[in-house]
């Protein structure tokens, strides 16, 4: 039996790839915090892990006159922010919430990484049979 | 890889707070500059900062670097003063004073630096991130 790393792994390389896109959203998100017009933008997870179990879903376009859907990267939309407090110059980017969103992404990231990690020693410690 | 992304677009949010830094340190060392008519006198400069919109419009790509598309002069009337034994004066005896406001400046250099200083943390993390993905399996 040969080991797949796609099957030894399971969902986390994927996780950690739309940790990595989301961070970058985000951190598009604070470097635009005093761009007017700017309108923030932010992915939700539960979309993408909906999306990645049913993949091959897709709206079929059948005139070209259709509306394509939303941006989607991962499969998923990129959706714009509610923002609690709107600034008159348009841009809808909140520092304080931008912040704790990039932080709590960061340790996401770094738990996905750790799972990964530990799969890894894990298949090390079958290979080594001590 | 991708994270690299993560620095560019901090790079540009720094680029562009650095530039609007520059500005407020401008303004304010010449908020006391005087001119004898109202187009010598120094005016106020502030910077505008639009998204990049090419790569808002693109599909595949929804982040956007900051973009600074120019600094333009505040339209403000600049302060007039009646000052006869200035050496500036004009032949009514007006000397003209810049239209900075100095107050308005500091608060632009507080957001500005704040927002500097975030664009760093966001670096710092990405950057920790892509040290500790480099080290995976080991």
């Amino acid at each position: 039996m040969a080991i797949n790393f796609d099957t030894a792994l399971g969902i986390e390389p994927k996780a950690l790839a739309f940790r990595e896109k989301r961070g970058e959203i985000l951190a598009a998100n604070l470097a635009n915090a005093d761009t007017p017009n700017y309108k923030a933008r932010d992915m939700d997870f539960k979309s993408v892990l909906k999306q990645s179990i049913a993949s091959g879903v897709a709206i079929e376009r059948t005139h070209a006159g259709h509306i394509a859907p939303q941006q989607q990267v991962l499969g998923a939309n990129v959706m714009y922010r509610n923002p609690s407090q709107a600034s008159l110059d348009g841009n809808t980017v909140e520092t304080h919430v931008e912040q704790a969103k990039y932080a709590e992404n960061a340790v996401q990231y770094q738990a996905s990484l750790q799972f990964i990690n530990n799969k890894f020693s894990g298949l090390m410690a079958a290979l080594r049979g001590q | 890889m991708a994270s690299s992304s993560i620095f560019d677009i901090a790079g540009s949010g720094m680029n562009a707070q650095s530039l609007r830094l520059n500005l407020v340190a401008s303004n304010i060392s010449n908020a006391n500059s005087v001119g004898s008519n109202e187009t010598d006198v120094y005016k106020s400069r502030q910077p505008v900062f639009a998204a990049e919109l090419q790569n808002v419009m693109n599909k595949q790509n929804a982040t956007s670097k900051v973009n600074v598309l120019g600094v333009v002069e505040s339209p403000a009337p600049p302060v007039m003063e009646f000052s006869p034994n200035h050496p500036m004066a004009n032949k009514d005896g007006f000397i003209f004073k810049s239209n900075v406001n100095t107050v308005e400046e500091m608060a632009n250099m507080m957001s500005a630096s704040r927002s500097y200083q975030n664009n760093v943390e966001v670096l710092n993390t990405a950057k920790q991130m892509m040290l500790q993905t480099l080290k995976m399996g080991q």
